[in-house]
């Protein structure tokens, strides 16, 4: 094993907002360029203190929307600095456009998502539709669920965003509210510099050069576009293995990993539950408490949701009975409208593994919900798993019909 | 006092080609000269960005290029702000000691009328309050061209567009054309100028101090589209000079706040002249012809008061 650079550790009361703004001056970002937008306002306002005091050396650029903030982001990839910018709900939205030009052109731009409902009606709470409709984007894409993942998780998406088998930009999302505005111990690094050997200033990817002038962003006729976009296919496949790696490394060096599912007790388990986000630490009080009377749950938290990790999926699934997924958002107009729910649905199918899967809709915006909700929805599931009902809709939990 | 003009002649104009020939731009389009005078002035050392439009897809198609110096094109509505990044992205990279401090690269957004005047206005807008070193060039044909001759905010009064079209009640645009360059003006920044490939070495002057001033400079060129205005070809220059000529296009300059007209016209003509060349205006009546005249007339007196001496002289002919 080589070497471990010692890296000294503080350990700080922060928001997962204020944890991603320590992360943003850790990795010595270059520019940042952002919009005010709800819940994740604070992130910028902190990077904009750092930046005020001395501590981090960058260009913010006060943008006049979202849309800016995302062309401005790659502008500034594409000369070569490291970017980085953060919104959430109608801001990701706003940007969608550019969220593919920033991926089409190849950018390791890195940006934090608070994930909030989508209006209308307007609701500034939380829920993952602003985050899940970014999955055509080709964007990479991680879920945190402390704020301590979300600290480490900006730093490795630069690690994944650099690597020349991506060259993708890489979301970071986290649940607005629940963890954008609470405060958690977080360990951050005591030195400016602790990353340094991890996440390296030497931009490989194309680049706007006098010396090297290129042309970037043209114009693809039917007989070359097909291929840009199978490159992408090419680039999202390895991300998978470069994610792996970046936390394997981050692992070594920092003594703090995640892999790509976090999982529970789900080996020999009846049921076994399956989410994202900040509610798996209501899922895992919850389940505690069932267990404690004997039940065998197992518990799972996926945290890359694109490239998605079928494999891992499918290996999660053979060691356990039946998956009951909780999304936190709602495709609309389909039966089984949990985003997160078609995806194992899908993953499982193509492998030839019958499992029983239930899709529950939970959170949405911000709905609570409770150790109570958990003990209920899995009172449920198990009535309809020992009478071998299969689910053609999504339960919405929690509503009012 | 003022001080010389850098380019006086067309021998002052640089040899070095920085547009490679083979695009596809129409025939007698004159975006072409624009662009290419332009990066005569700016030289190597300069990067374009270039928002969706004529000069975007005719110059890039994968895998060939035109372009001898670095090009991006991000999207249609945001050329100012992806400028904006990459010029911001120098700054912290000089403060770094990434890139030489004493580097100049120029920075030049490129766009035509409706990324400018209408979907690009917001990003334009933001630039230019946050004040960034950008000189932003907008090549005016007064439509979308690209897309096959729609109307824009840019596209004067009673043109016929394929969505202004000349029928039974409604007869070519409505609307006025939006004072464009005066509403960048109204931003305050260091330099603001209206040009015209048909006085290419005053155009060639402008771009200069463009790319000089401390801070944010647009750069408002007329560019006749053989196309969209309907006119022969081998027109385009003839007909730049004539909106000079007949007044519908003054050539200005603010620089600091001063306003100066940098091309005088000491003998005036009938703005007849200009429309009766363009197949967008054959619908026009005398009645509207004189019309537009009179406007003319009261623009120009009022362009003579503010500089203080007649610039622009009597209609002769």
């Amino acid at each position: 094993m080589e070497t471990v650079l010692k890296v000294t550790w503080k350990r700080l009361p922060l928001s997962s907002n204020f944890a991603i703004a320590q992360a943003v001056k850790d990795a010595d970002v270059d520019v940042v360029s952002a919009y005010p937008i709800t819940p994740q306002t604070t992130v910028v306002e902190r990077i904009s203190e750092f930046i005020a005091n001395g501590e981090l050396k960058a260009e913010m650029i006060h943008v006049e929307s979202e849309h800016s903030a995302m062309s401005a982001a790659i502008g500034a990839s594409a000369f070569g600095a490291r970017a980085f910018t953060a919104t959430a709900s109608q801001g990701l939205e706003l940007m969608h456009e550019l969220l593919h030009i920033a991926s089409g052109l190849r950018l390791p731009i890195v940006m934090s998502v608070a994930a909030r409902a989508l209006s209308a009606p307007i609701s500034i709470w939380g829920d993952y539709t602003d985050v899940m409709n970014t999955r055509d984007t080709s964007w990479v894409t991680l879920i945190a669920s402390t704020a301590q993942e979300a600290y480490d998780s900006i730093i490795q998406a630069y690690k994944i965003a650099e690597d020349p088998r991506v060259f993708l930009p890489v979301m970071v999302a986290y649940d607005g509210y629940a963890m954008s505005h609470t405060y958690e111990p977080v360990y951050v690094s005591e030195k400016a510099d602790a990353f340094k050997d991890y996440i390296p200033k030497n931009s490989q990817w194309y680049t706007l050069n006098p010396e090297k002038p290129i042309t970037m962003g043209s114009i693809a006729n039917p007989d070359w576009y097909y291929e840009f976009k199978y490159q992408q296919v090419v680039a999202m496949k390895n991300a998978y293995d470069v994610v792996r790696e970046a936390d394997e490394e981050y692992g070594k060096r920092y003594e703090r990993k995640y892999g790509i599912i976090e999982e529970d007790g789900v080996e020999g388990s009846d049921i076994t539950f399956v989410t994202y986000g900040g509610i798996f630490g209501t899922l895992k009080e919850g389940v505690e408490e069932l267990r404690k009377k004997g039940e065998k749950i197992g518990l799972a938290r996926i945290r890359l949701y694109r490239p998605f990790p079928s494999e891992d999926i499918a290996k999660l699934a053979e060691k356990t009975k039946a998956l009951v997924v909780l999304d936190r958002a709602i495709t609309f107009g389909v039966g089984i409208s949990g985003p997160v729910a078609r995806e194992i649905i899908s993953s499982l199918y193509s492998r030839g593994i019958e499992k029983y899967v239930y899709s529950f809709i939970i959170g949405i915006g911000q709905r609570t919900v409770t150790e109570k909700d958990i003990a209920a929805i899995y009172e449920k599931v198990k009535d309809m798993y020992v009478s071998h009902e299969m689910q053609k809709e999504s339960i919405y939990w929690g509503v009012r019909e | 006092m003022m001080a010389k003009p850098f380019f006086r002649t067309v021998y002052d104009v640089p040899r070095e080609e920085y547009l490679a020939p083979g695009h596809g731009l129409c025939a007698g389009c004159t975006a072409g000269t624009i662009v290419k005078l332009l990066l005569k002035v700016a030289g190597p050392n300069t990067i374009v960005v270039n928002a969706t439009g004529c000069v975007e897809v005719s110059t890039t198609p994968f895998p060939y290029t035109s372009w001898k110096v670095p090009w991006i094109h991000v999207a249609f509505e945001n050329a100012a702000a992806v400028a904006s990044g990459i010029e911001s992205a120098l700054k912290a990279l000089k403060a770094k000691g990434v890139i030489d401090p004493s580097k100049r690269i120029n920075i030049i957004a490129l766009a035509g009328d409706g990324g400018t005047y209408d979907i690009g206005f917001q990003a334009l807008s933001g630039m230019l309050e946050r004040g960034h070193k950008v000189m932003y060039v907008l090549y005016d044909n007064e439509a979308y061209m690209n897309t096959g001759i729609q109307r824009s905010g840019g596209t004067p009064v009673y043109a016929w567009t394929t969505t202004t079209p000349v029928g039974k009640i409604l007869k070519g645009k409505i609307q006025q054309k939006k004072p464009i360059a005066e509403i960048v003006a109204a931003h305050k920044i260091p330099y603001v100028a209206t040009a015209n490939p048909g006085y290419f070495t005053d155009m060639m002057n402008k771009f200069k101090k463009g790319l000089e001033v401390n801070g944010p400079s647009f750069i408002h060129v007329i560019q006749p589209c053989t196309t969209g205005w309907k006119f022969d070809p081998r027109y385009g220059i003839v007909l730049a000079r004539l909106a000079t000529e007949t007044a519908l296009w003054i050539n200005w300059e603010e620089e600091e706040g001063q306003f100066r007209v940098t091309v005088s016209v000491p003998r005036r003509k009938h703005v007849r002249h200009y429309f009766e060349l363009q197949g967008r205006f054959s619908h026009l009546t005398e009645e509207e012809i004189e019309a537009i005249q009179k406007e003319v007339d009261l623009e120009v007196d009022k362009i003579n008061k503010l500089v203080g001496r007649t610039v622009i002289g009597p209609l002769v002919e």
